[in-house]
Order: structure tokens, then sequence, then C-alpha cells
């Protein structure tokens, strides 16, 4: 089994994501350079937080044009296991692997700190080790994580499950006092309709040890690492 | 283009302008004369500070590394490397570019020497916010400071923002950086080895930034003028970029030095580098990117464009750096060989356009400035505390303070800043000092388990300027006294401090004395600590119109934890632990913040300092913490006993918890003993259990040992006998500290 992350230039958790699978989750992991298109052998693609170079457009407009997205795309068609974080959720909206836009916060200013939010769907390879509906305290760090879908659009993720976070209180109350950017029905993370592509806004590898407040992150890539190594979910 | 008096509009004067005369033995071309008006502007060259800085110790109590741009100390196999720097001037014409610019200015010097930058910091000063303008620079600065470090992926973890009158006109902007690199892979700001290449890698040049350091850093604001061109505009982007290209570059070991193309851009890299590698640099100015046409020579060696930096490379080993460089998107290009003759020859298409000695360039004149104690300070200082109305009710005083901009939690603004990437921040923004776990193994280092070895860093900036105002020496002690102070409340050892000393205009006594004594209180604190300066930058000519600033020598200093598993944060953590007061109060009232904003005077003298005292309250909480015996630990600074009490009550909005403090035996005016300022206190909370190992180690140290109180219920409620001087709920606590500065800017 092996990890990929991809440095994009201006991908700036590439890193922490790197040192989780390797040094925490102690699994295999190499790096995939934004020019490369090499992902074989790959069994899970994350796409990184950060600055893809520069954001300047519009975020991931430009990454969706790189070499190594091509590639990501033929593997997630294939049924590869693919998760975007924070710029790399912002990516594969642009990509096309999900549905939907990312608009700016509602506040207009970038917003890093701790949210929670509910685990609305535990039968995915994502997250399989979350128990239905389960709290996660994990940090947000992002300009851009107002997401939006049309109505009916809206509707499809509702009809398939496809909403995966949904942003909320500490005791798990979905409203919009708790929703810290805006987002369309609280949304913090939503999956393809084959289930192998997940996005999300907050960070996993930020929460993925005690020692840094929390470890309720964690618990994605071990679930990802059980899936892959059972093949059952 | 060359007129006669190029020199005076260029920053020289007359009598530096026939010293450069005498050196070259003949007239200056129209570049050599640029380049002598960048490198002895007083921003590059320090002709007026630099006497008093050597004052300033180099050797601490922990293993010193002074660069060219940079210092650090040795922690095992690792560098950490930190230097603080001011971009005022910019961010007063450009609140936005200016901060950004100072930001990645600051994170340039760190990564130059070879260190991954790992943590930034801010220290902030504004004019009041009920003025439009201060509002506008306020955040424009946070907007700078959120733009450039979360794109370029360095957390911003820690600071200070405050508002004062003396700062409308001239704001400050301080940003500090943190490095860590194996201790063996650093890199100096040299250039030696002759007929190694002189690499430019990065961004193009263009015309921004033209006289940066010399006409904007250099002088004071004066009515209408305009000098937004002279600031520079960054990309956090390409900055990011050559982080990640440079040190890859660094690894190869072919890199003989480094050096940051920052003020005084290509004329300071090509001099200071040759000069510091006792040799010389012939540059041919045709091979220097450039995003502009028809670009003089004299602009080329004068632009401050962002993002740019000069290497050194080993001859032959061109191709293998380049390659990294262009790997990454970035300009790389050989513009000049080393030479053994000691000069700095710049070509153009062949030509000689200068020819200097390095050495004659780097050795800005030295000025022995004349000071002078202002004439109004001694009236300042009295304060005749009977005259002082006493508050009829504390509690309205304590919500008012705690709604004070300057008091007030910042979380409006450290929400903006990603301040968890690198996924090292152990302790997050809003305690006495940030917490960083040190990821050894990341830096090529040792692990001895996890990410690292249990060794952890604690960061933190000060400067209470009003007490420089009023007494500079004592004013600067004190800042590097609370400094420690709260580095100690982390659990961290006190280890090195950088410095910026930020001041008015040298050229007038007054401000030169103030500048004089605060360096003094600086050096004599640290050398009592055993604690090494080793970074730093002066800023000076911060004035307006309107006025001087008061003197802001800000201290940046870093702590070293032992033990990662023994930090501490200033909130009460469970109710029923006992509240221990360390240290001792005086009836002082004189420079603070009561005074100040509920009196509106900005009088007396400042509180004492007694250092023997201060370190033993700081050995006494740092031993207690890492006993693991304390639960929460906050210094009293700004506000007083009542306004870190209610900190340590409010500060975890999430769990709260309320105290009731009913054991202050002092005799003296009540607003003294809530809101007075004495320094060396520490208030701690532990179980009961503790109590009274805590109380051994406090006699073993003689420090003043006090239990006053206790954790408990949703309020605050401070006795004194059987009289209730406050009693307040902590969702009024709280909302007048969390809300007041959002409330301030968004109406």
């Amino acid at each position: 089994m092996e990890f990929g992350v991809v440095v994009f230039p201006g991908s700036n958790c590439d890193q922490d994501c790197f040192y989780v699978i390797k040094d925490v989750l102690k699994k295999p992991v190499r790096y995939i350079w934004h020019k490369d298109t090499d992902v074989d052998g790959l069994n899970c693609v994350i796409l990184p937080g950060g600055f893809s170079y520069g954001d300047y457009l519009r975020t991931g407009a430009i990454a969706r044009f790189s070499k190594v997205v091509e590639s990501i795309t033929n593997f997630a068609r294939k049924g590869g296991t693919v998760i975007g974080i924070c710029n790399g959720f912002q990516i594969l909206l642009e990509a096309g692997l999900l549905p939907g836009v990312m608009l700016r916060n509602e506040n207009l200013h970038f917003i890093c700190r701790y949210v929670y939010i509910k685990t609305e769907n535990n039968q995915t390879r994502f997250t399989k080790l979350y128990n239905a509906g389960q709290i996660l305290k994990i940090p947000i760090a992002h300009n851009e994580g107002n997401y939006y879908i049309d109505a009916a659009g809206l509707k499809e993720l509702r009809n398939n499950n496809q909403i995966i976070f949904r942003y909320c209180s500490a005791r798990g109350e979905v409203s919009e006092q708790f929703n810290p950017n805006g987002a369309l029905d609280n949304i913090a993370g939503i999956i393809n309709k084959k289930g192998n592509v997940l996005g999300m806004m907050p960070h996993p590898e930020r929460s993925s040890e005690e020692k840094l407040g929390s470890q309720d992150g964690y618990f994605i890539f071990e679930s990802i690492i059980n899936w892959l190594e059972n093949r059952i979910i | 283009m060359i007129k006669q008096d190029i020199h005076r509009s260029l920053g020289l004067n007359d009598k530096e302008y026939h010293k450069i005369l005498k050196i070259l033995k003949r007239k200056p071309t129209t570049t050599e004369l640029a380049m002598f008006s960048v490198e002895w502007s007083e921003h590059c060259g320090y002709l007026r500070s630099r006497k008093w800085l050597k004052l300033l110790p180099k050797t601490g109590k922990y293993k010193t590394l002074i660069g060219e741009d940079s210092g650090g100390i040795i922690i095992d196999d690792l560098a950490i490397i930190f230097k603080m720097e001011s971009h005022n001037h910019p961010s007063q014409v450009e609140p936005k570019q200016g901060a950004a610019t100072g930001v990645g200015g600051i994170i340039r010097d760190i990564f130059t020497a070879g260190a991954r930058p790992v943590a930034l910091l801010d220290s902030l000063r504004f004019g009041p916010l009920s003025q439009a303008y201060n509002k506008y620079l306020f955040t424009g600065v946070v907007d700078g400071i959120q733009f450039y470090g979360n794109c370029v992926g360095v957390p911003t973890v820690g600071g200070e923002i405050y508002f004062d009158e003396s700062y409308s006109g001239n704001c400050l902007v301080n940003a500090m950086c943190i490095g860590i690199a194996k201790k063996d892979k650093l890199v100096r700001a040299r250039a030696h080895g002759l007929g190694n290449s002189i690499m430019y890698v990065g961004s193009s040049t263009g015309r921004d930034g033209i006289g940066g350091c010399s006409i904007l850093a250099s002088h004071e604001f004066k009515e209408g003028e305009e000098k937004r061109p002279t600031v520079q505009i960054g990309d956090p982007f390409t900055e990011k970029c050559l982080i990640e290209a440079t040190l890859e570059a660094i690894n190869t070991g072919y890199v003989v030095g480094v050096k940051d193309m920052g003020a005084a851009g290509l004329t300071c890299c090509t001099s200071e580098m040759a000069s510091a590698g006792n040799s010389g640099m012939d540059i041919e100015l045709q091979a220097v990117p450039r995003r502009e046409e028809n670009m003089e020579p004299w602009e080329l060696m004068m632009s401050e464009s962002q993002e740019r930096m000069l290497i050194c490379v080993k001859k032959g080993k061109e191709d293998q750096i380049k390659k990294i460089f262009l790997k990454w998107d970035l300009n790389a290009s050989v513009v000049g060989q080393v030479t053994n003759d000691g000069l700095v020859t710049i070509r153009d298409n062949g030509k000689i356009v200068a020819q200097i000695k390095a050495h004659s360039l780097t050795k800005a004149p030295i000025y022995d400035m004349p000071y002078r104690k202002p004439n109004n300070l001694v009236k300042l200082n009295k304060l005749e505390i009977s005259k002082i109305p006493k508050p009829k009710d504390y509690n309205k005083v304590l919500r008012k303070l705690m709604a004070v901009p300057s008091i007030t939690n910042k979380a409006w603004v450290y929400e903006q800043y990603d301040h968890m990437v690198q996924t090292n921040t152990v302790v997050l923004p809003g305690s006495d000092a940030a917490v960083l776990r040190l990821p050894a193994t990341k830096y090529g280092g040792s692990a001895s388990g996890g990410k690292g070895t249990n060794k952890a860093i604690a960061a933190t900036t000060d400067c209470n300027s009003r007490y420089c105002f009023l007494n500079p020496y004592r004013g600067a002690q004190i800042a590097v006294a609370e400094a420690a102070r709260n580095l100690v409340c982390c659990g961290a050892h006190p280890a090195a401090v950088t410095d910026c000393l930020n001041f008015g205009n040298p050229e007038k006594p007054e401000s030169f004395w103030q500048f004089k004594n605060c360096v003094k209180g600086i050096a004599d604190t640290c050398r009592f600590f055993n604690i090494a300066v080793v970074s730093g930058n002066v800023s000076f000519y911060n004035e307006s119109p309107q006025s001087a600033i008061n003197p802001t020598p800000t201290i940046g200093m870093i702590g070293i934890i032992n033990d990662i598993n023994k930090t501490c944060s200033q909130n009460f953590k469970q109710e029923g632990d006992v509240v221990i007061l360390l240290g001792y109060s005086r009836e002082e009232l004189g420079a603070s913040e009561y005074l100040k904003e509920i009196h509106n005077l900005t009088k007396g003298n400042v509180p004492q300092l007694d250092l023997k005292l201060e370190q033993a309250v700081q050995k006494t909480a740092l031993q207690a913490i890492e006993k693991g015996l304390v639960n929460s630990a906050h210094d009293c600074s700004e506000g007083g006993l009542a306004v870190a009490l209610a900190e340590c009550c409010v500060s975890n909005k999430d769990n709260m918890i309320g105290a009731n403090v009913n054991n202050l035996n002092y005799d003296m005016r009540l607003d003294a003993l809530l809101f007075g300022e004495s320094q060396s206190r520490i208030i701690l909370s532990c179980s009961k259990d503790s109590v009274e190992k805590i109380r051994k180690i406090a006699l073993e140290f003689k420090a003043p040992f006090c239990v006053i109180g206790k954790t408990c219920g949703k309020f605050l409620r401070i006795l004194k006998a059987e009289e209730e001087l406050i009693y307040l709920p902590l969702e009024d606590l709280y909302e007048e500290w969390s809300g007041s500065l959002k409330k301030e800017i968004e109406g």
C-alpha cells in the first residue's frame, strides 16, 4: 500500500500530510510533483491544502489544468481513492471530480480555528471508523470555504448520501450559528457518487495527534488504510 | 542625469559626500553614489546606533550563533534561528503591502541562513481606533500579514497589539520569524573562494521600492509627502517556491553563501557578501533578470523588488543549482564571479559603472550622537496619588479595562492568520506565549520518539512603550523581564533575544537619550538573566508632524521547554483549584493602563523592578510547572491583578472557570491593589495536594508566596477583608473582553 501527496508550487500542507501518513500512521508515502503524471502503484492520492500556483485567479482554477490533475482524474475514474483537503477540495471542484463551487467566506476574512463537524455518513471508505453522527473537533484555515451548489445539485447530494460532514456545535447541533463560513447547508465535506473521492475543508492532518489538541482527524486516514487493507466497506 | 546636489536627494549629507570623494579619490558615478546612499543610510549602515548596540551581550547560557542577517541558539543538533525586523514606514504609507513585505523580508532572513521558517510573530502598534485612518492602517496591516503569511505556509503564532496616541501618524509593524535547521546545514551571507559564481535567483527586477531604505526608512514623515512609489509589492507564492528551492539548493552542499536582496537590493547583497567574505565581486548587470525596460544601472542596483536573492555557488556547480530553481519556475542566472581584489565591480555590457572597495561601502561612518533627558520628564514622573479620585464601582472599572483594545482578546486578528500550518503549534495564540514542538526529524535532527525530541520552543514579543516613554531604562528592563516571565508561564527557560528598536529622530537629543537608555536597559537585564541578544534591528525616524512615537524597544524572546508534556497555559482548568500569587504587590499606579484609561493620565514613574525578586518568582514558577504541579500560570501585566485574574477565568471560552479571591493582605488603595502594575507577579492555580509542594519551592528560591483564593463557580469575586470589590458573572467579563475589538472594527 502506498499513499501519494501531490506537490503543487504553493502547496503548504503537503509536508504535514506526508508526515502524518509516514510518522503517525506509519505507512509508505511519496510526493507527486505537479509536472509528473506517474501515479502508478499508488492506492490513495492526497491533494493537500495551500495556495496552488498562488491561487491568484480563483482557488484551484489553475491547478485543474496541471498534468498531475489529469492523471489523478484518470486514477479516480478507475476507482482510485482520492482525498482533497482545503485547497485540495477546491481543486477537486474545479476539476469536476466533485460537484459544486467554493465561494469566499461569508465574512470575507480568512478563518483559522477549531470547529466541530458532524459525521453524516459513516458508510464510506473515509469514515467507516466513525460512529454515525460522531462529532469531530477539527481545525479549518481558509479564505474560500463557502460551499455552494444549486437546488437540484443539493437534492442529489442528499439523495445519494454524498454529504459526509456538516459544521455543528460541540453537541452536534447543526445550525447557522455554528456555520463558520456560510457554506450551504453547513456542508464541510462531500463525496462523489462512486464513493472514492472525498473533498473536505477542515484539516484532518492537523488533528491527528492528541498533542496538538485533537486526534479526531486521524481516523479518516485510518479508515482509508483499513478499507484498502480489507477492500470491503 | 547626475546633478550637483543629487547626493542630497538620495539622502546623503554634504559631509558624507565629501567622505565619499576622499575614499574614491574622484567623483562618484551615479551608480556609485546611489550605492553609497543606500549602504550609508541609517537603515542599512546603523550609523547612529552602532556605538550603543555594542553594549548588548552576544553570549549567554545557551550556545549562540551570530550570522550576518540573523542569529540563533543551538539545541542539541538543531539550530533555532530567529530575528525581528521593522517595516513601519512602508506600512504607514501602504498598510497591506507594507506589512506583507515586512513578513516576506524577515522570512528570507531566516531561510537564507539555511533554516526552515517555522513560525512568525508580529508586534503591532497603532493610534486609537476611534480615528478612521488608524482603523484603515490596522485592518490593512492585519490583511497584509494574513495575505502573505497564510500563503507562504509559515504559521503566525503570536505577537502583540497596542494602541496609543503616539502612533497616530507613524504605526509600528515589527515582524519576527523563527527557523529551524540542522546545525551543520547553516550557511552564512558571505561570498568567497576565487572564481566561485555569483547567481541571482528569484523574481525579476523592476523599479519598485527604489530608495525604500534611504528615503523612506531613514527620514521622518512630513506633511503632505507622497511616498507610495517607494513601497515594494509582495508575492508570497514566489516566496514559498523560493523557500523550497533555496533549502533544496543549500542541501546540495554547493552553496557557499546566500543573502536576501532586501533593503538596498543588489547593492547591499554585492557589497555586504563581498565584505563579509573578505573578497571582491565582478558583476555584469546585463545578466540580471528584469521586468521593466530601459532600466538604468543605478536603478538596478537600488531596486527593492521582492523575493530575490544572491547566492555564491561553488565553481562548476552552477548548473546543478540552476536546475533546482528552474524546477520551481524561478529565475536563476549567473551574474558574476568572486574576485580577490576586495572590490565590488559593477559592469553594464562590460563597461564599468561602479568600482568600490566592499569594505568602504559596508563600513558606514559612525556618529556619536548628542543626547539629553527631556525637560518635561521630571514633571511627568511626579504623581500625587492622593489627588486621583477613587472609583466608586470597581466592577465598572474592570469591565472597562477588559474592553480596552490593548488588553482585549485579539481573536479577531489571530483567527485571520493560519497559526496551525506545519502542525507544530502546541499552545495556540491567546496565552502568554506560543509553544511549538521541535520537529527534529523533519530538519535532519535526531529523534527520540514521535515527531521529534521531547523539547519544544516558546516564543513571545513584549514591550510596554508607555513605561519606556516615562522611564526608558526601566521600561526596557521590564520589557525583557516580562518577556522572560511570559515564557516561564508556559514552562520555558528564557534562552535568547532578538530586539527591534523603534525610536524617533536620532538627531534630536531627547530621542537619542531614550534610545541610549533603552539599549542599556536591555543590555543590563539580558546580562543579569544570562541570555544573549542574537539579532535585531533599529528603526529611527518614527515621527510625524504630530509627535514622535513612544520609545518602543520590542523584545522578541525564545524559550526552551525541556519536556513538551510539561507546558502550561493561562486559563484556570478546574473548579476547586487553589489560586496562588507569586511575588508581591506595591502601591504603584504610575504609568498604568488604569491611569490612562480611567483617569486619562500618562503620568508617574513606572513600577519598580527588583531583578533578584523577578528571578526568584520565575524560578519558582518554572520548577513548579516542570514538576507537573501547576494547572495554570499567568503573568500580571497591563491592568494588574484584577485583569490577570479575569483573563485566567475567561480565556478558554469552552470551559470558563470562576474564582473567589479573598486573601489579599495588603494595606493600600484598593484601585492600586486591583489595577496597579507591580512587576514580578505570577498567578498560579493548582490542585490542593500541590500547594505545599509549591510553597516549598518558593521558600527555596525566596519568592513571596501567597494563597489568595480558589477557583469556583461562574463568577469572579474579589474581596478585601469583608468588602466585596469585584463580583462579576463570567459571561459579562467574556463579552467585554472578547467582543470589543470586533465591535470597534466592524461597528
